[in-house]
């Protein structure tokens, strides 16, 4: 696995990324200017957010959306927010 | 067995990726170099190949399922000349810098405009900079024979980079020569199987080719390949010295023609070298100490190499087929001049550019040039530094 600092010598030749499935240790959540915040009193779990996520951020557990969001990914975009047909999702200021 | 026959430069070298038996071809038809793709695709109709070919309708089409081949496992080849090299410009750095090991002729001919379909390098040396090793030749045998031997430089472990096998459009892609022609066999044996070591169609192993690579690698990716370039040098010269065994012909970074003990000499690639001999031989023979540096491997270029070669002649001509538009030269002048800066060499160094859109050199030509070399020795002053050689007023 690369990481951030490392030398030409330790890296993969042209730009390659052998490991599979990495882009989860990539952690975007740092992009965020505003978080999505899931009230579940409001939430009617159609899963809308869940579809609509880029990032697959908004977990779902035994068919239940859950309000714990992955925030190491979500880069709040707020397109769980824009879909919710219930205003269940409120885009906070970080 | 080698057999002895008489073929066109693009026969000869369709014969190459024949016994080469690429896995996959994707590949354009542009003059010069069409008659070698399709000789080739007759092969594959013929079924003398096992190879996937893949009619395309650009060459950056041709590059970029050249690289998607090479890319998924596979040995990819294709060939391109001027214009269509142009066309590639964008994937021709993608090839090189994803450090894929493809292997191109390229049939060099003139950049247009205004169009012109003849001999000279402004195609090639307008790619000098992209990352591909690049090899030149003197006529058909030699560049049978580096596209055999860039097989296995661009596929070796320390190189990985994509060869360009360069051969002069018309003069040496269009005209009968004599040369030999390994076995079908040998070939096979000598570039081996292509064992990537990663690549995308391994299912026991997925990875990602292609990725984003911005401010925080992409600068070690480049610095990979400047150092692959450099070890390309060791690579080329094994290679160079096993294919001596199978063919008793020798191969080096150039060849240095009479050079020992000159005094005055040309630098040249391709087809040009040819003439320049007749040249050095007719005046050898009424006593100037006339010698030849012919350039084989261009990129990486053999600085250290060149410069000892050049060391002790004291007025050197370099030919470039290629107008660079710097005002201070063509690229192999401005390479040549700067090694020689480095040793602090007691040589002066012009530039003759020369043959522009196909127009012949011919050995009085040349002889000309280097009687310009003996005037600088005699009287100490340069009086051109460079010369757009033949062109009217």
């Amino acid at each position: 696995m690369v990481k951030p600092g490392d030398g030409y010598k330790d890296i993969p030749i042209g730009g390659l990324i052998l490991d599979a499935g990495n882009a989860k240790e990539y952690k975007t959540g740092g992009w965020r200017t505003k978080k999505p915040i899931l009230d579940k009193e409001k939430c009617i779990n159609c899963h809308l957010c869940w579809a609509f996520c880029p990032d697959i951020s908004i977990l779902s557990e035994d068919g239940v959306v859950s309000d714990q969001i992955d925030y190491d990914h979500c880069k709040g975009c707020g397109i769980c927010a824009n879909e919710c047909p219930v205003n269940a999702i409120e885009m906070v200021k970080e | 067995m080698s057999s002895k026959v008489a073929l066109t430069g693009n026969e000869a070298l369709a014969q190459a990726m024949r016994q080469i038996n690429p896995d996959v071809v994707a590949a354009y038809p542009i003059t010069p170099q069409t008659a070698m793709v399709q000789t080739f695709s007759q092969f594959v109709a013929d079924g003398e190949v096992d190879t996937e070919y893949v009619t395309v309708e650009s060459e950056h089409s041709a590059m970029s399922a050249t690289v998607g081949a090479s890319a998924a496992g596979s040995r990819a080849m294709t060939a391109t000349a001027a214009n269509g090299l142009a066309l590639m410009w964008e994937i021709l750095y993608i090839a090189s810098g994803t450090r894929l090991p493809i292997v191109m002729p390229v049939v060099n001919r003139a950049l247009s405009g205004p169009i012109n379909i003849h001999c000279d390098h402004s195609d090639a040396m307008g790619a000098r900079d992209s990352g591909w090793i690049q090899l030149y030749a003197e006529n058909a045998q030699e560049a049978y024979d580096n596209a055999i031997q860039a097989i296995r430089i661009s596929e070796h472990k320390d190189v990985l980079l994509p060869t360009m096998v360069n051969l002069d459009g018309f003069i040496t892609s269009h005209a009968v020569e004599s040369l030999e022609i390994l076995a079908d066999e040998d070939v096979k044996e000598f570039v081996g199987e292509y064992q990537p070591e990663n690549y995308l169609l391994n299912a026991d192993n997925p990875i990602a080719i292609g990725p984003l690579d911005l401010q925080d690698f992409y600068f070690e990716h480049k610095m990979q390949q400047a150092v692959a370039m450099g070890d390309a040098k060791q690579v080329i010269l094994d290679i160079a010295k096993e294919y001596k065994e199978l063919t008793a012909r020798e191969y080096g970074f150039f060849e240095s023609y009479k050079l020992d003990d000159a005094e005055v000499a040309i630098v040249a690639l391709n087809s040009t070298a040819g003439t320049a001999k007749a040249a050095v031989n007719n005046l050898r023979e009424a006593g100037v100490k006339a010698g030849l540096l012919k350039i084989r491997v261009y990129r990486p270029f053999p600085a250290e190499e060149i410069a000892d070669a050049l060391k002790d002649i004291k007025a050197v001509a370099v030919l470039d087929r290629a107008e660079s538009f710097s005002t201070n030269g063509g690229p192999v002048f401005a390479d040549i001049r700067s090694v020689l800066y480095d040793i602090k060499a007691n040589v002066e160094v012009v530039d003759y550019i020369y043959g522009l859109g196909g127009r012949d050199i011919k050995v009085e030509e040349i002889e000309s040039i280097f009687n310009d070399l003996q005037e600088i020795i005699k009287t100490g002053q340069v009086e051109n530094r460079i010369t757009h050689f033949g062109v009217r007023q």
